[in-house]
């Protein structure tokens, strides 16, 4: 075994996600550019990542926010842009763990619609979600509906 | 990142969820992520264990949450998420996450870690993913109302 020493200690890494109709990940990578001081920027097809010391990393991300608050999506990643370990140059086919960022893409509009009807409504308004773990009995009614259609 | 005293660290399942970890930081508290967790070994210096950094240490460590007899692939893992979910002020688990499939190491170690999670008692949301715009709303207030009930009892 060979010792590990790593690179970029004490940094965070966030990757920035957009899905939106008025903002495009070169926008999000232009305005990153031009209010960062000494961070890594990197474009990718669904917004950018970014490494640099976690106050610095923090402000940008709260300006790049603001340019479409609610179809804009933050989350922390373990590894620097560009890792050997991950980036696909070096591996090929997908990045591991892009399946699931792709995968979670195709709800995230529903997330944004949600966000969005929120600044109208109050949360408490809405009725909240089914609980996954209820088991639900079955209606009475349901089920008198279930053999009539069987009957017929 | 500076944590104001009202701020809580929520436990998110699937800990590599994108929404789940916006949506928390978003309404004002600390997600706990597998990124943190992976971000904490390969900035540590040791011994070279690509890809994840997870050397043979880990599955000693996870003895702490699975007895010796499970497979080493759950208790590495269990070493990841183990002490998030001690830390943890509260939980939201999305329970149909098809992201959060994987080998017999993975689906033990998403069964382990909703099983520890359900065992403590700290305030836990139960979700599924929306399937429409409607949903959408319903899934968004949800967590707004958990996280705002959260900060209010901090």
């Amino acid at each position: 075994m060979t010792g590990y020493n790593p690179a970029h200690v004490g940094t965070v890494t966030k990757y920035v996600v957009v899905e939106s109709f008025d903002v495009t990940p070169a926008d999000l990578a232009l305005r990153a550019y031009e209010i960062s001081q000494g961070v890594m920027i990197k474009e990718t097809c669904f917004g950018i990542v970014m490494n640099g010391k976690e106050e610095e990393v923090d402000r940008i991300v709260a300006e790049l926010r603001m340019l479409d608050p609610d179809h804009i999506f933050i989350k922390d990643r373990g590894f620097p842009p560009g890792d050997p370990r991950r980036c696909r140059a070096n591996l090929g086919g997908a990045r591991p763990g892009y399946n699931a960022m792709e995968l979670e893409m195709t709800l995230i509009p529903y997330i944004s619609h949600g966000l969005e009807e929120l600044k109208n409504r109050n949360e408490n308004s809405i009725p909240a979600p089914e609980n996954p773990l209820e088991h639900k009995t079955l209606d009475i009614n349901k089920l008198k509906k279930l053999i009539d259609v069987q009957e017929s | 990142m500076y944590r104001s005293p009202d701020m809580a660290k929520v436990f998110i399942y699937p800990a590599t969820s994108l929404i789940l970890s916006d949506l928390v930081a978003r309404f004002g508290h600390t997600p706990l992520s597998s990124a943190t967790a992976i971000r904490e070994r390969i900035q540590t210096a040791g011994l070279e264990s690509p890809p994840l950094q997870i050397t043979p240490e880990e599955p000693k460590k996870g003895l702490k949450w699975a007895a010796v007899e499970v497979p080493a692939g759950v208790r590495g893992r269990m070493s990841l998420y183990g002490p998030m979910i001690g830390e943890c002020d509260a939980a939201i688990i999305v329970n149909d996450a098809d992201l959060a499939f994987g080998c017999m190491g993975c689906a033990r170690t998403n069964e382990l870690v909703k099983f520890l999670l359900h065992q403590k008692d700290i305030p836990k949301l139960e979700l599924n993913y929306p399937a429409n715009e409607e949903g959408g709303v319903k899934f968004v207030a949800a967590i707004k109302r958990f996280l705002t009930d959260l900060g209010a009892s901090k």
